[in-house]
């Protein structure tokens, strides 16, 4: 069960706003984590905290196919991402690098504390539980296993 | 038994087993391209999953080409460049560099695209071959490094939506007004996760370049492929640059007319230039519904539209009038080929003396990475595909979206203009 603090947000939350163009010839991963959602809000690197919980509605991760993007919020310390549809490229690249995510229509107020259960696909604000759409077995396993990278090699040493 | 669409027919070729849609499926990889921006990313994960001396599993399915920063904008980027090309020579890998401009048009211009063959490339516009009939689409670096280890990718095939064009388009008008005017009808996930099939007489009318123009954006409205049924027209452009001509006719496959998808209609004999108006590309307008906007600058490029159709027609409703004053027109041809067609052409000329910027081959500033930015509060009309918010520079700049023609035209008035009052 994963519980965090809730920041919210609107439709079509693109991946030039999640990390600028600017920022992506750097390698230190950090650095994205201090431009995180620059483009929304100037200052919302200051002001998430590690465990932190993203709510978002349709379309999140749209556009760009940047990895940076999942790579920033996981480097701020985002949790989970709730949203209630994802841009098919960004769910990938998220479950790739382990971030954790999920699709559900959850409604709720900035800084409500948001519980997720990837398992069942479920979500919990307050009480009240939003059934999600459940993540497929074999990506649940490279979640697990903190990412595509981590999820071959693992495969790898099985094979040896 | 109904029939099989395209996208079924690829992937069950790919994965060795017959499937359809909506099921995952593990699928050979035919061609893989990675960038400047997102390239070292994908090796540097190639490097950890394989191990420091691993090599790719068939280097000759693989191009690099660096696009997004060059000539070295920066330090990181050189350095980027550097890791690359070490990667490249390391593999045998063919790297196109710094030379020859934007990926997308790069890989059917050196003859890396096919028809029926699944390509994926670490950049969202992938999709642009769907133009020649390919099952194309954009990945992230991770699967791209997974890639390099093993040459496959699992999938969920799409389902398809045929998108019927009809009509005659009229003058001055353009495949970007009729995608545009389509992503604005759809929205922004209306194609989420779908195979896009463009159909219909308009778009067998049309040439490549304007094909192209409309598959790129296939993933503005969140599709998963943007694809046009190779023909006649196809079949030319792959005999004057297929790399391996023999294999042009291997793989096409066409969408079985009993087969199970969605069909949308429209009919553009009457369509107006359309804009994309700050910040969502799927916030359309025709142009006559636009107030009147006073510009700063105008971007001509991209993988969108930089093509020499693209430059010609721009170059041609400037008629000869120089670039408005206070505004900067920056032209920046999709490759080093199409540069040269627009030269020989004259049409350089024409625009150096209209008072345009023109820059080498590359992605300019659409991507907001490198030159051409964009300060608070300025404006900028651009036939690239995206106009989010800091896309192409500070996030309190406007962004609008158009035709080649429609650039033309604002660039010599200063307002976003329609090409059809010049």
């Amino acid at each position: 069960m994963i519980k965090g603090r809730a920041w919210c947000f609107g439709d079509n939350v693109d991946t030039d706003v999640i990390i600028p163009g600017k920022y992506l010839r750097t390698k230190d991963m950090s650095l994205l984590a201090q431009h995180v959602l620059e483009g929304l809000d100037p200052h919302f690197a200051s002001k998430i905290e590690k465990g932190d919980v993203i709510i978002a509605g349709r379309n999140f991760g749209c556009g760009s196919s940047r990895e940076q993007a999942a790579i920033a919020l996981k480097e701020a310390g985002v949790a989970v991402v709730v949203a209630k549809s994802f841009a098919r490229i960004f769910y990938r690249n998220a479950i790739n690098i382990g971030l954790p995510l999920i699709e559900a229509d959850v409604v709720c107020q900035e800084g409500e504390i948001v519980e997720v259960d990837l398992a069942k696909g479920t979500v919990y604000v307050n009480d009240r539980k939003v059934k999600g759409t459940k993540i497929p077995d074999f990506l649940m396993d490279i979640l697990r296993d903190g990412g595509l990278v981590a999820h071959r090699r693992k495969e790898k040493e099985k094979i040896r | 038994m109904t029939g099989k669409t395209l996208s079924e027919k690829i992937f069950s070729r790919a994965a060795k087993k017959e499937s359809r849609a909506g099921e995952f499926v593990t699928a050979r990889i035919d061609r893989a391209m990675i960038h400047d921006i997102t390239g070292p990313l994908a090796v540097k994960g190639f490097y950890e999953i394989a191990g420091r001396n691993a090599k790719v599993w068939d280097p000759s399915k693989v191009v690099v080409i660096f696009d997004h920063q060059v000539p070295a904008d920066s330090l990181k980027a050189a350095e980027n460049h550097l890791m690359l090309r070490k990667f490249s020579q390391e593999q045998g890998i063919i790297n196109y560099d710094v030379f020859c401009g934007v990926c997308h048009q790069v890989m059917p211009e050196k003859g890396h695209v096919l028809p029926g063959e699944i390509i994926v490339g670490t950049d969202s516009h992938t999709c642009t071959y769907g133009a020649f009939g390919a099952f194309a689409t954009g990945i992230g670096s991770t699967d791209m490094a997974s890639i390099f280890a093993t040459g496959r990718l699992w999938f969920m095939i799409p389902k398809t939506l045929q998108l019927e064009i009809e009509g005659r388009l009229p003058s001055l008008v353009t495949s970007k007004d009729i995608i545009l005017r389509i992503i604005g009808d759809i929205g922004a996930d209306g194609a989420n996760y779908l195979a896009c099939e463009f159909r219909g007489k308009v778009v067998s009318r049309m040439d490549i370049a304007s094909r192209m123009t409309m598959s790129n954006m296939a993933i503005e409205m969140g599709a998963k492929a943007g694809i046009v049924d190779p023909d006649d027209i196809t079949i030319k452009y792959l005999k004057q640059h297929a790399l391996d001509k023999d294999a042009i006719a291997k793989n096409i496959e066409v969408t079985d007319e009993a087969a199970e998808v969605t069909r949308r209609f429209w009919t553009v004999s009457d369509l107006e230039p359309q804009v994309s108006m700050p910040h969502n590309v799927d916030n359309v307008r025709p142009i006559s519904e636009i107030p009147e906007t006073r510009i700063n600058q105008v971007f001509l490029g991209s993988c969108t539209n930089g093509r020499f159709e693209d430059l010609e027609l721009a170059c041609n409703t400037m008629k000869g009038e120089s670039v408005a004053k206070g505004v900067r027109l920056i032209v920046v041809p999709a490759s080093r080929e199409e540069y040269l067609k627009a030269l020989r052409a004259g049409l350089i000329e024409k625009f150096m003396e209209a008072g345009a910027i023109v820059e080498s081959a590359c992605c300019g500033p659409c991507m907001g990475g490198s030159f051409g930015l964009l300060g608070p509060g300025e404006v900028c009309l651009s036939t690239s595909n995206r106009n989010f918010v800091g896309r192409q520079g500070s996030p309190e700049a406007l962004v609008y979206l158009a035709s080649p023609a429609t650039a033309g035209a604002s660039a010599i008035t200063g307002f976003i203009t329609d090409p059809r009052e010049i």
